[in-house]
């Protein structure tokens, strides 16, 4: 009887995860972001980077500042003068400060809410989308994205990247095509920041993207622990239950 | 008045003697609770019956307080979900149970449908009650479809254009249809609103209904055991089947175990894995819908992942329409088409026992293939296991007539 239930649970998990291993993929290669969504100081420090960068264009409409200050422990006066740029009270949710109507006309689109856009599109998608804008004279914006090519966002964080090229390379494919294929980036003006305190910025503001895209989600895990603790414990009263009735069934 | 207080004097019974009186109380909990017999031998198969009952429980509780934080409007949709999972107590509990619990819904309703091949549950007598659990499988389809809509995210949006346009197929009606369904001229507020009143109304309601009926049936026939013999045939002198226990309180005590293995596995998902990678919650539905911008792979949620790979298996839109709803209908006649002498599969010969297994395989392959792009290798595959499924079905009548088959025992077989 345990054998089978054992077997039959096996079975299940191994539905469930032989799925999940295929959920990713697609699309360019993508280096991984490593975040650490426990880390509180990289949140804080993400928060700061994203209210600085971000939210003058981009919108965080279903995220309030006071969850932002309650999860990352910073004080009201702290979440107040740091964090509070466009909103009055705390319990205000993150609005842009430019207005959709000039979006349209200095973009030619408006920013998109970035609530979500870690659930959207994934952590690692974000980490090197913020890395990769490359100067491209053809573009309004002056810059492109191999991430994400023909963006209209501007490189915002030039003043810290520096500006950079796109190195291409072509080589033949296994059909004896050349194919033009993007091999790296070069250098092209200094920012106030070297290459690894960028990656560590960057990687922050991804971090703090990823929480706001779910902020419960620490809760949610630590809770789920508990939860699970109890069922165990109920898992054996119920199978002492189970045992002391069916015992004289033959 | 003496003759009144004499009969107010009286031991009555107490209240459910007065109940009993007025209604079938005792009657029915013996009926179907506490002398209900079912096989003792009922292995780790069985419990999936009761899982779905709790699943759909679940599935009620929680769409109810869903119901009563979520806004049914086009304009206001994405956000009211968002609303409850940040800002309503527990409401994100709340909305990964329910999100969680249609996926579940669909783990168990498999499981238990292939309970049904394993051992013959379908065979005479209990051809209703599989036609019966056949219906609870549409209408649960329908109820997962429309329920997908409702969080009007990309692919909530995108998926239900693919699908209901498939209606739109059908030689002659079938733009007019389309346009009856959608009730607009593509899918909009007014097609949210009617699949939210599908959902919270119409389909539970079906749903529940033929839930009971289901279990009715189910209880008139008595429930059939892992050896597939009739524990009815051998009953004791006190008129109990020999190799029957009742419900309550042994199969009750046994499914209690089963649940809390249950709960914490759906608690895992629920509180470690809410996205499943993707698969339970995909990734393009936290964007909100949006008619201009087309995701650039369509993949509806993996639970119908199996038929739409059927659907994609045909160069020809009708001709793939027509295949995907026979792969859906086909099973039903599965008391009709499998003529073999014995239930079981214990008792089978290596024809049924081949034959199940490469549906299995095909079906398991085709719900791959339905997240797979549809090109190239990935096509081929699917047309490949499309035909085994539809063999599997087609040519049951003749193989399960031509294996050879074991005796059967007169008395259950415990394994384990």
């Amino acid at each position: 009887m345990v054998k089978d239930k054992m077997r039959a649970l096996a079975f299940t998990a191994a539905l469930l995860f032989a799925s999940s291993a295929n959920a990713a993929g697609g699309g360019a290669e993508l280096e991984p972001s490593n975040i650490d969504p426990g880390n509180v100081n990289s949140l804080q420090r993400g928060a700061r980077n994203f209210m600085n960068y971000c939210a003058g264009c981009h919108s965080a409409q279903y995220v309030r500042y006071n969850t932002i200050g309650n999860d990352l422990e910073l004080s009201e006066e702290q979440l107040i003068d740091n964090l509070m740029f466009n909103a009055e009270k705390t319990f205000e949710t993150i609005n842009a400060s430019m207005r959709p109507a000039d979006a349209e006309r200095w973009f030619g689109t408006v920013p998109p809410d970035v609530s979500l856009i870690a659930r959207a599109r994934g952590t690692d998608y974000i980490y090197n989308f913020l890395k990769s804008f490359h100067v491209d004279p053809e573009s309004p914006t002056g810059v492109d994205n191999t991430v994400l090519p023909g963006t209209s966002m501007p490189h915002v964080l030039a003043e810290l990247q520096g500006y950079q090229t796109a190195v291409y390379e072509t080589h033949e494919d296994s059909h004896g095509d050349t194919v033009t294929e993007f091999s790296h980036f070069e250098p092209l003006t200094v920012g106030s920041l070297d290459a690894e305190d960028y990656d560590d910025f960057v990687r922050d503001t991804t971090n703090f993207l990823a929480y706001i895209g779910e902020p419960i989600r620490s809760e949610r895990r630590k809770l789920g622990v508990w939860v699970l603790m109890f069922l165990g414990f109920f898992l054996i009263i119920s199978r002492m239950l189970k045992k002391q009735i069916w015992k004289d069934v033959k | 008045m003496a003759r009144v207080e004499a009969e107010v004097g009286k031991p009555q019974g107490g209240l459910l003697k007065w109940i009993d009186d007025r209604f079938p109380l005792t009657k029915t909990l013996k009926y179907h609770v506490t002398e209900y017999y079912a096989s003792k031998n009922f292995n780790v198969w069985y419990v999936f019956g009761v899982l779905a009952f709790v699943v759909l429980f679940i599935q009620l509780f929680t769409g109810l307080f869903l119901t009563m934080n979520y806004k049914p409007s086009a304009a206001e949709a994405f956000a009211s979900v968002e609303y409850i999972m940040r800002d309503v107590e527990w409401g994100w509990l709340i909305r990964y149970v329910h999100s969680t619990g249609a996926s579940f819904f669909f783990i168990v309703v498999y499981l238990h449908m292939f309970r049904a091949m394993l051992y013959g549950s379908y065979k005479k007598p209990r051809e209703l009650i599989w036609l019966i659990g056949m219906l609870i499988f549409f209408v649960l389809m329908a109820e997962a479809f429309a329920g997908y809509l409702l969080p009007w995210g990309q692919m909530s949006y995108w998926g239900a254009q693919v699908i209901i346009s498939l209606f739109g197929a059908i030689p002659g009606i079938g733009d007019a249809l389309v346009e009856f369904i959608r009730g607009d001229y593509s899918i909009s507020d007014i097609t949210l609103n009617r699949f939210f009143a599908l959902h919270v109304i119409a389909l539970p309601l079906a749903l529940i209904g033929l839930v009971f009926v289901h279990i009715v049936a189910l209880h008139e026939v008595g429930s059939n055991n892992p050896d597939g013999i009739e524990i009815k045939e051998n009953k004791g002198p006190d008129g109990v089947p020999v190799d029957g226990v009742a419900f309550h309180p042994y199969h009750t005590s046994k499914d209690l175990v089963a649940i809390v293995i249950f709960l914490m596995i759906f608690s895992a998902v629920v509180f470690f894995a809410p996205e499943m990678g993707g698969y339970f919650l995909e990734h393009a539905n936290f964007e909100p819908a949006n008619l201009r911008a087309t995701p650039e792979h369509i993949a509806p949620v993996w639970y119908f992942t199996p038929f739409y790979a059927i659907l994609r298996a045909v160069p020809d839109k009708l001709w793939g329409a027509i295949l995907m709803a026979l792969a859906v209908l086909l099973p039903m006649f599965l008391p009709w088409l499998d003529k073999s002498r014995v239930r079981s599969i214990r008792y089978r010969g290596w024809m049924y026992k081949t034959a199940l297994t490469v549906f299995v395989v095909s079906f398991l392959t085709l719900g791959w293939l339905g997240v797979q792009p549809a090109e190239g290798i990935y096509v081929r595959a699917a047309q490949v296991f499309t035909a085994l499924y539809f063999l599997f079905f087609l040519l049951m009548p003749y193989y399960t007539t031509i294996d050879k088959t074991k005796p059967v025992p007169d008395r259950v077989v415990a394994h384990g």
